[in-house]
């Protein structure tokens, strides 16, 4: 079975063209950040330019069909959360240029039958510590569990899964994406300053649906929120180009979300099916909020706050896209150890894992304070957005949830509630 | 002569008219692209001059006669007349700029292109880009040494301090400093360097002839957690002793003692507490508090803020005229 590789390339966005078919195999990339040159231009104190520290960073991905959306504003991507990576890897080597730094990215993906546990095997084999999992659980446990990954430090850019935040947490995985909790919580705090507090959920039928549905129904708990009633989406998933289309939707939707009095509409489709539908078509005139309508999110194009214009501006000027939340959260990795290896000024993997785990670490990543990874699960701190469709709605943690620590503990498993044992 | 045109030449005769001592406040407002003129006698807004879009960096000309302002959504420097209050011209700055700093000579202006990795320099007279710097990623606040012959910029993601020969316009050293670097402010006798760090929550203090962070300034305000202390803008007193330090959503500014270095006080002002400016006579700073919209007056020999001053939305820069 053939693979997708993915090619680096200078400057110019990711087109159809810069991707090429190999021979089925495992295979690896490497991209190495150039701007080694700049050392001369940048005077005397790019200290060792002579003899550059290279530290190098795995990125793993499994082949497997682009997603695709039901909003047709939103492009067919196959290059999300890699182009976060390539960012990282340039800014990374932006600054490390002035250090005697560079920055090395292997890109490896995983055929779709493929096992992972190879590629962490053959990763480990060409020197790489640092891993950034751009993997779902399973795979996830899988590259974690492999024996060559116990020196390794794995960072998870997109399982937002609880249970791998608990009971299935792991010793070597740090978990940048936040967790399904951390959302839920984010949204229900929202919810709950502005007082719409009595709920409907509609859950579609795919297994990471009803997780976030977990989250949701624990949030609601936690945040004062009563769920009148739920539904599960039965109707039949249908091709997002259909015509007339909407005449099937405007006769489904309005007496499928008619039932108890509710402020608000709470929608668990993770999968994408329908969420993007029930804005407009519910029997109450009701907001919509969840996976669709007003959305907790680590990332958004509609926010611009605290310098994001120049992230989105970097990356779209790369990946000729605009930046998903995989993408970030791949970013935020690389961005990671480039943090470490500059406060360090090492390039040894364990000392930059004992610092980005260690009390000194704070990561930038445009959410205006310095985040940091919980101790008891490896989770990153960080403010969750709440992204409505064309502007950004608002920013939790909200004002008044307190905490005695740090107000980003609000949201998802605080310390005593954690089940992770490492 | 309509009555709105002789009330606006009134008023302008009025701010014309002033009184030698009473400064005239300038204002950058980021979200109403706007610059608000406060009287410092009466501490109200006396004019507001509409200007091109995202104002933040605010810089007087050599003789105070002109303003200059970075519009980062506009790429370009608006150029205001501190006597009419209009927009009387309009200069190339590079791709968005946000901070800049005049070189003490007058002539040259370096801007900070926020989204562009670089440092640009802007001949004022001719009006024209004569030189691109690189510096890294997210260039931000720029300051120059009391002789012009060293400029240093900070870039946010970078967090470093590049030392820049004025000269030949080449990066003499990088100086790393804590997290997502802002202000870049040398001390009057030229000898150090302070440099903000608002997500480190620190503020460095570099030697500029060894290019050594000798000591490192941290804030612990009461009651404020410490993600909020988030350090902008600097300032300090001429005769060296005194160092005001805005922190950002803490909504305060810190006072410090620069040879102790130990802080003073924390005056509470506004909501997100932006940037300083001190009075030319030392007696005022003046505070942008981006997110109450207004500035705080803080009134430097009773030691308190005395009052707040309701300007443009989100306002960010300040510069003060006698």
């Amino acid at each position: 079975m053939p693979i997708w590789l993915q090619t680096p390339h200078e400057n110019g966005a990711v087109g159809e063209d810069a991707r090429r078919m190999v021979k089925p195999a495992l295979h690896t990339l490497r991209f190495l950040a150039r701007l080694l040159l700049a050392g001369a231009v940048f005077g005397a104190s790019a200290a060792g330019a002579a003899d550059p520290q290279v530290i190098r960073i795995g990125y793993l991905t499994r082949e497997e069909e682009p997603r695709i959306p039901q909003t047709f504003l939103e492009p067919v991507a196959d290059d999300e959360g890699v182009q976060g990576a390539r960012l990282g890897i340039a800014d990374n080597a932006t600054t490390g240029r002035f250090l005697g730094q560079s920055f090395e990215l292997v890109e490896t993906v995983v055929p779709a039958d493929g096992r992972v546990e190879d590629a962490v095997r053959e990763l480990a084999g060409q020197g790489i510590r640092l891993l950034v999992a751009d993997l779902r659980a399973d795979a996830l446990l899988a590259a974690a569990a492999a024996p060559e990954a116990r020196d390794m430090l794995i960072f998870n850019t997109r399982a937002p899964d609880d249970d791998l935040r608990n009971e299935r947490c792991r010793a070597n995985v740090l978990h940048v994406t936040p967790s399904r909790r951390m959302l839920a919580d984010a949204l229900a705090q929202y919810l709950a300053q502005r007082r719409w507090t009595t709920w409907m959920l509609i859950v579609g039928r795919a297994p990471e649906d009803a997780a976030y549905a977990e989250a949701l129904r624990r949030a609601a708990k936690r945040y004062g929120a009563k769920i009148a009633e739920e539904k599960t989406w039965t109707f039949e998933d249908t091709n997002r180009r259909v015509d007339t289309g909407h005449v099937t939707i405007q006769s489904e939707i309005p007496p499928f979300t008619q039932g108890r009095e509710h402020d608000v509409l709470v929608v668990a489709d993770e999968a994408d099916v329908f969420g993007e539908q029930l804005p407009y078509h519910t029997w109450s005139p009701r907001p919509v909020a969840g996976t669709h309508g007003l959305v907790p999110t680590a990332w958004s194009r509609v926010h611009e706050q605290w310098g994001a214009t120049q992230l989105h501006s970097r990356f779209e000027r790369q990946a000729g896209r605009w930046m998903r939340p995989r993408d970030y959260t791949a970013w935020m990795a690389m961005r990671a150890v480039g943090e470490a290896a500059t406060r360090t000024r090492s390039n040894d993997a364990a000392a930059l894992a004992t610092f980005i785990k260690g009390p000194d670490f704070a990561l930038p990543a445009f959410k205006g304070q310095g985040l940091t990874f919980r101790e008891w699960d490896g989770q990153l701190r960080q403010p969750v957005l709440l992204a409505g469709p064309r502007t950004l709605v608002s920013v939790s943690p909200q004002p008044g949830f307190l905490h005695q620590f740090s107000e980003l503990d609000t949201l998802g498993d605080d310390r005593p509630e954690s089940r992770c044992r490492r | 002569m309509t009555m709105m045109a002789r009330a606006g030449l009134a008023l302008l005769g009025a701010v014309m008219a002033l009184p030698a001592s009473a400064d005239t406040i300038f204002v950058s407002n980021e979200k109403s692209n706007t610059i608000s003129v406060v009287d410092g006698d009466k501490l109200t807004v006396i004019s507001t001059i509409k200007v091109s879009r995202r104002p933040r960096g605010i810089t007087f000309n050599a003789d105070m006669t002109r303003i200059y302002v970075c519009s980062g959504d506009d790429n370009r420097i608006d150029v205001v007349d501190t006597a009419t209050l209009k927009v009387v011209d309009r200069m190339p700055s590079g791709k968005d700029p946000e901070l800049f700093v005049l070189e003490p000579a007058g002539r040259l202006l370096y801007i900070a292109n926020e989204d562009d990795n670089m440092v640009s320099v802007l001949d004022t007279s001719a009006k024209k880009i004569i030189g691109e710097i690189p510096v890294g990623v997210e260039p931000e606040g720029m300051g120059i040494s009391p002789d012009g012959k060293i400029l240093v910029n900070t870039s946010e993601t970078t967090n470093m301090a590049h030392f820049i020969d004025t000269a030949s316009h080449k990066v003499v050293d990088n100086v790393l400093v804590d997290s997502r670097p802002r202000v870049a402010q040398f001390t009057h006798d030229g000898r150090f360097v302070w440099v903000s760090s608002e997500l480190g929550g620190t503020v460095s203090v570099i030697d500029a002839a060894t290019r050594k962070v000798v000591h490192k300034i941290s804030f612990a305000v009461q009651g404020v957690a410490k993600e909020a202390i988030q350090p902008v803008g600097i300032q300090l007193t001429r005769d060296g002793k005194r160092a005001f330090v805005a922190l950002g959503p803490a909504n305060r500014v810190a006072e410090i003692d620069v040879e102790s270095r130990e802080i003073k006080k924390y005056h509470l002002v506004g909501q997100r507490v932006w940037n300083l400016a001190l009075s030319p006579d030392e007696k005022r700073l003046y505070t942008t508090n981006g997110v109450s919209n207004d500035m705080s007056v803080l009134d430097m020999e009773r030691g308190k803020v005395i009052k707040s001053v309701g300007v443009g939305g989100a306002p960010w820069g300040v510069i003060v005229k006698p």
